[in-house]
């Protein structure tokens, strides 16, 4: 398909996809550096406490201390070194989350738009009924009958989202599965499930991709979410929601806990939506 | 033809009720901790627990424990709360207004905003206007409500403090409320002091709800507003000599907005179930607060209750949504 497409596409569009690319993954690629190097890079132990040092503010204020980049929450700790260990959790959680979901929905997406009949009645069905309830909601019930944790955290994201996928790539794959090449496929000898992974799937790929990348983004503000109202890890650990809720309590007194995390939730999760967009027109046979 | 389209998704409806159903008993009977230990108070004789668990039918099989439960569900019994000791169906009933006018003003909100983005972008189109709008709904769509909540708190609640970051109304006010729909029982008993308390509360967390549906509003409404302006029918009004604005609103505004109506249909479940993490950033009285806290204290029959309602709520907003499509859509009206 792609040899239908104009050679002469205009070089602008080319060139802004690129910027929107690359703003988004200098950010997520600075994420992943200071995650691995956390121990190396973070000022400061995220968990000592020192209460000499409470409610310090960040650097730009009056009252600050050096060394103490972006102030210390109620407790004392670091608020920068807390943001950094946090990013490994934050980052950990949206992959893993964000893989589990994407290969468990687009399958029963693909299996549900390509058999059709009893699999599409069934697995649409269950998307009705999970599309029932309000995502946050069953979340937090998932975590409170799995038990808190970061493996209960992941699953349950998976548990509730992969209707996100299984509904766009059921939709994808009913508009693929009716054009020409799946009928030549299948004239020529290739057998059903042959068909489905060797043909349509490279093509609804685009879309698997980008929902993922909006998968990542989600996966993050639900740990947040899930450590916000204290049902993710444990509360101690760094984690940006954790954070959040603890400057949420004290946001009387020491607003920038709440600030910094909020402001790296922001970016992270424009961040992928922008990275999906882009992805996905970078790779679209059809608009390429 | 209609009938029977309206008949079967009527039945899918059904099924799909059933099927919550199943799930929020299995996820109820699979929670760690007896249900019957929590329901009595320490020190309860063994005799007491024998009682509450034939009552409960705790001592039958599995799918005849849903059986009884699913009874006792459809007549209304929803059991009683384990930590405010109140039947849940009375609880969750006091908090659906608070929930419901939140939810229908960040609805209002973002039909506004979203609906005058969309005008405005649809006006100046191919002009910079526009390109300024496109990006501003696209990274305000990206942005969940729950970030524009913690967002509004540290701007409007602390920084510049001038709107109050919890709870519903201002506690000084003094007000005796037979319903708990607080603006509109304001409204109608002329207590316009009651109604501005209760609004102010709930502009901040109605605006994090209303934000990625507005932007999402003003994406569609545009396009199709773009494709209707070149319709014949628009390029007349124009020859008659009315002006590109009244154009919009007089004739394009009409054709393009029933993709955009099925869309905030659907939409509006979302926004629905954003309620709860927005409602608990806000502490406001609402369902979705009471429903964490429910969570957090292992309080089952009330989770239960809660997550029911809002299933219920969700499946009849779809319900309407489809069968009012299939009555404004000429073609399948006609079908």
């Amino acid at each position: 398909m792609a040899e239908t497409s104009l050679p002469t596409a205009p070089r602008a569009r080319v060139r802004r996809l690129n910027l929107r690319l690359w703003l988004p993954l200098s950010w997520i690629g600075t994420l992943v550096v200071v995650a691995l190097a956390a121990p190396w890079v973070a000022p400061h132990d995220p968990l000592a406490q020192d209460l000499f040092f409470e409610r310090l503010p960040p650097f730009f204020l009056a009252g600050t201390e050096p060394g103490f980049w972006l102030g210390t929450d109620s407790l004392g700790r670091d608020v920068l070194s807390r943001m950094i260990h946090g990013a490994r959790i934050a980052l950990l959680v949206s992959v893993s989350a964000a893989l589990i979901t994407c290969i468990f929905g687009s399958a029963l997406g693909l299996l549900a738009g390509y058999y059709g009949g009893w699999w599409d009645r069934v697995i649409s069905r269950l998307v009705d009924i999970w599309m029932a309830f309000p995502p946050v909601l069953f979340a937090v019930l998932l975590v409170a009958v799995m038990g808190t944790g970061l493996t209960s955290v992941i699953a349950a994201i998976a548990l509730i989202d992969w209707t996100r996928f299984a509904r766009v790539i059921r939709a994808e794959t009913m508009v693929q599965a009716r054009m020409d090449y799946v009928d030549s496929a299948r004239i020529g000898g290739a057998r059903r499930l042959a068909t489905l992974v060797g043909e349509i799937l490279p093509n609804v790929l685009p879309s698997i991709i980008a929902l993922l990348m909006l998968e990542m983004g989600i996966a993050v503000i639900v740990e947040a979410i899930l450590s916000f109202v204290n049902l993710s890890i444990s509360s101690d650990d760094p984690t940006w929601g954790s954070m959040i809720a603890e400057g949420r309590n004290a946001i009387h007194f020491a607003w920038w806990v709440l600030l910094f995390p909020l402001i790296a939730l922001f970016l992270t999760v424009l961040s992928f939506s922008q990275l999906g967009e882009g992805l996905k027109q970078r790779f679209d046979p059809v608009l390429q | 033809m209609l009938l029977r389209s309206i008949l079967a998704r009527l039945l899918t409806t059904a099924v799909t009720l059933f099927g919550v159903a199943v799930v929020v008993f299995t996820l109820i009977r699979v929670a760690p901790g007896n249900p019957i230990a929590m329901m009595l108070p320490p020190g309860a004789s063994e005799e007491d627990i024998a009682q509450l668990t034939a009552l409960y039918g705790f001592d039958k099989s599995l799918p005849h424990q849903f059986v009884i439960w699913l009874g006792g569900v459809l007549q209304g019994d929803f059991g009683t709360s384990i930590t405010l000791r109140q039947p849940v169906d009375q609880l969750v009933l006091s908090r659906l207004p608070a929930t419901l006018e939140l939810s229908v003003m960040a609805l209002l909100i973002a039909l506004a905003l979203g609906g005058g983005a969309a005008v405005l972008g649809a006006r100046f189109r191919g002009s910079p206007t526009e390109t300024g709008l496109d990006l501003a709904s696209g990274a305000v769509l990206s942005v969940p409500d729950f970030l524009w909540g913690l967002l509004f708190v540290l701007c409007f609640g602390v920084l510049w403090p001038v709107l109050s970051i919890s709870g519903r109304i201002d506690p000084g006010l003094e007000f005796d409320f037979t319903t708990r729909f607080y603006v509109i029982e304001g409204l109608m008993r002329g207590r316009l002091d009651v109604v501005a308390s209760t609004l102010s509360h709930m502009l901040m967390p109605a605006m994090s709800l209303a934000l990625p549906l507005a932007a999402m509003v003003a994406q569609l409404l545009k396009q199709n507003l773009k494709e209707v302006l070149v319709q014949d029918y628009t390029t007349l009004s124009r020859v008659h000599g009315f002006s590109e604005t009244a154009v919009i609103l007089r004739d394009a505004l009409r054709n393009a907005a029933l993709p955009t109506l099925t869309l905030v249909g659907v939409q509006f479940t979302f926004l629905i179930g954003g309620t709860v993490i927005v409602e608990r950033l806000f502490a406001y009285e609402g369902l979705g607060n009471m429903a964490i806290d429910a969570v957090i204290n292992r309080d089952l029959p009330l989770i239960q209750g809660i997550v029911l309602l809002f299933a219920a709520l969700f499946i009849v907003i779809n319900l309407l949504v489809d069968l009012s499509y299939t009555l404004l859509n000429p073609r399948l009206r006609h079908g």
